[in-house]
């Protein structure tokens, strides 16, 4: 394998290696660990280049191909470098009857996004997601792999991006349980 | 079946902190493993035996009797592991219930699969969560950590010499791994295409051992019957598909949400008196009762059916997951089909052509009909798709994408006509 300057920047720390060692022990195959331990490095680099890949399947020790192989089925592992902050809003079945495409527009519009879905500045991404299992309180966006932002509107679109742009987190927003009185008319 | 006005809840009750070990405890949580592990009279069959008799059919879909399955488990050999895969993958559009166990009952959901692993003699039970519901994955890792310190998981379990571990592991975006062949292949590190069966998973199961799958609902169910007996809970909800049941609401309601009754609710019910009715006072057009894959039903088709297996039979649809999406009298037809089947082309894993390519011509077909360059044989190849598909693949995410597709059409036919017949005056345009 070369050694390049590029290469010699993808290590593991001492920690992020216990980390993925306490995943290999959780099964009686380390290969099982390879999702695990694809979410730590892209923790860490921010998306899965194929360095990262290579490092994934040194550390666990199995082949590269497999890794590489599990990495790209799944839609929320980054297979090319991307801007920190990805706006998924979901436009599936209930959230598209809903109003998600029309949320999904308008962060792009307001984004001033690419075709690609990227932003002017750089700082944005967007995808249309598949159902994110919170169609009732829908339209629903996920902020790069975790926050859920409830109820969009355009408001609630322009602030989530706002907040990002001045580096702040996206808060946990609870949904109580419902109201369970019945209505009788 | 008026008695669910007075319904008092049990698997999401309204107590604050449940979430919360010593909250559990309090309201007599973890008393069942308890039971279980210590009672000479709770054999691992007769525990079996009694969650078989509750009749708890699975609520991640596809309604099989949870302690049916629990006895399809070959007799335990000395030496060789078992295990327990607990679906929480929760990506059938529409479906939105496990979330609330995750955030408000998870102990429930914990000591439930801990019964399960006692009764089937298993040695560790694997936690699958889709990777989108990253806060909620930190919520059931930090209830099992609690369960761990208190000793109701790990080695030696509350002193009965019992060794049960319990593993969270974090999906990644992708709906096939509901699939239950396809989780093992995720959870075993590979490209998770679904396996064909037989063997099935009780024989040939995670990393080839014995293993038993099932939804998050449905072993939160398991420490309600351990408590309140098989009988409370063949006898709650309907006759043939009984037991409390998380539905969740969506769609052009007034009050979406998830709401715990019994089975067998009217739906009219649940959508005029749970949710609120239509929002806007607009009519109701069509109801999806139980996900994106069960057909869909027309206004005039849903009043006296109830939410249950028998009598959703009866107007060829099912229960599925009780995710139930309403539509009211504004809908595009059409257009909800085809983001329907939008999804089930981006989810197909691909390795079947019936499904790879069925997926993507329904996708096609679809978008010609709903952007106006759709003709009459259109609809007859799609149903022709539907029949080259269903049945004929891997796995059912292939039946999955053909039902709603030839039932949308058989039932709101108009409305694709209608559609092909305007777009012949715009071709003339
Ligand atoms: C394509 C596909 C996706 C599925 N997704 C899920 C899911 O997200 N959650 C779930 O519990 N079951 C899902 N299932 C059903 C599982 O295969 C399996 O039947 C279920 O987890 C068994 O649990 P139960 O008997 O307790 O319902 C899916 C099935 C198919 C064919
Ligand atoms: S039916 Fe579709 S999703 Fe299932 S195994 Fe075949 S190609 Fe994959
Ligand atoms: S359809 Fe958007 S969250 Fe389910």
């Amino acid at each position: 394998m070369p050694c390049n300057m590029e290469s010699m920047n993808y290590t593991f720390t001492e920690a992020e290696k216990a980390e993925i060692q306490r995943h290999i022990e959780k099964y009686p195959d380390r290969r099982s660990a390879v999702m695990p331990a694809l979410w730590i490095a892209q923790e860490k680099f921010g998306w899965l280049s194929n360095d990262a890949i290579r490092l994934v399947a040194e550390t666990i020790d199995i082949p590269y191909a497999h890794v590489y192989g599990v990495a790209s089925f799944y839609t929320m592992y980054f297979k090319e470098e991307v801007p920190p902050h990805l706006l998924e809003v979901c436009t599936c079945f209930t959230c598209g009857e809903i109003g998600g495409e029309e949320m999904l527009a308008y962060a792009r519009e307001y984004l001033e996004a690419d075709e690609k879905g990227r932003s002017k500045d750089g700082l944005f991404w967007t995808r249309s997601a598949e159902c994110l299992g919170a169609c009732d309180t829908g339209p629903v966006c996920q902020i790069t792999n975790r926050r859920y932002v409830h109820r969009l509107t355009k408001e609630k679109v322009r602030e989530v991006i706002e907040a990002l742009r001045a580096g702040k987190e996206i808060p946990y927003e609870p949904i109580p349980l419902n109201d369970q009185s019945i209505l009788d008319d | 079946m008026e008695n669910w006005r007075s319904y008092q809840k049990v698997i999401l009750p309204d107590i604050p902190g449940l979430h919360k070990i010593e909250t559990y405890e309090r309201e007599g949580g973890y008393e069942m493993l308890r039971k279980v592990l210590t009672d000479s009279k709770w054999g691992p069959k007769e525990v079996i035996n009694e969650v078989k008799a509750a009749n708890i059919r699975g609520r991640g879909g596809a309604g099989f009797n949870a302690g049916l399955k629990w006895s399809f488990m070959p007799p335990k050999q000395e030496g060789v592991p078992r295990y327990l895969a607990c679906n929480g993958d929760e990506s059938e559009p529409g479906t939105i219930k496990d979330r609330r166990i995750f955030e408000y009952n998870p102990h429930l959901f914990i000591e439930g699969a801990l019964i399960a692993c006692y009764a089937m003699e298993m040695d560790a039970a694997y936690v699958y969560i889709r990777g989108e519901y990253a806060d909620w994955i930190d919520m059931m890792q930090r209830a099992i950590d609690e369960a761990y310190s208190k000793g109701y998981i790990g080695k030696n379990i509350m002193g009965t010499g019992h060794n049960i571990e319990m593993y969270v592991h974090k999906g990644a975006g992708a709906y096939i791994c509901g699939e239950e062949t396809s989780l093992m292949e995720s959870l075993e590190g590979k490209r998770p295409y679904p396996r064909s069966k037989p063997p099935f998973p009780a024989q040939y199961g995670l990393w080839g051992k014995p293993t038993t799958i099932n939804n998050i609902e449905t072993l939160a169910c398991v420490p309600l019957v351990m408590r309140h007996g098989a009988d409370w809970f063949k006898n709650t909800g309907a006759a043939n598909h009984p037991g409390p049941v998380l539905y969740g609401i969506s769609g052009h309601v007034n009050r979406p949400g998830v709401y715990e009754y019994p089975t067998g609710m009217l739906i009219t019910d649940l959508i005029y008196k749970v949710a609120g009715g239509i929002r806007n006072g607009k009519k109701l057009k069509a109801v999806v009762p139980g996900g994106s894959s069960v057909p869909i039903l027309t206004a005039e088709q849903i009043e006296g059916i109830t939410m249950d297996a028998d009598s959703l039979r009866t107007v060829g649809t099912f229960m599925g997951t009780g995710g139930m999406c309403v539509l009211d009298e504004d809908t595009d037809i059409v257009k909800f089909l085809l983001r329907i089947a939008e999804f089930y082309d981006h989810e197909s894993c691909g390795q079947c052509t019936p499904c790879r390519e069925g997926t993507g011509w329904f996708v096609k077909v679809l978008r010609s009909i709903y952007e106006g360059r759709g003709e009459m044989k259109d609809l007859d190849l799609l149903l022709e798709l539907c029949d080259t598909m269903e049945g004929r693949t891997v796995c059912a995410l292939a039946d999955a994408a053909a039902w709603p597709v030839r039932n949308t059409i058989q039932r709101f036919r108009a409305d694709f006509e209608a559609k092909i017949a305007r777009s012949g005056v715009y071709s003339v345009a």
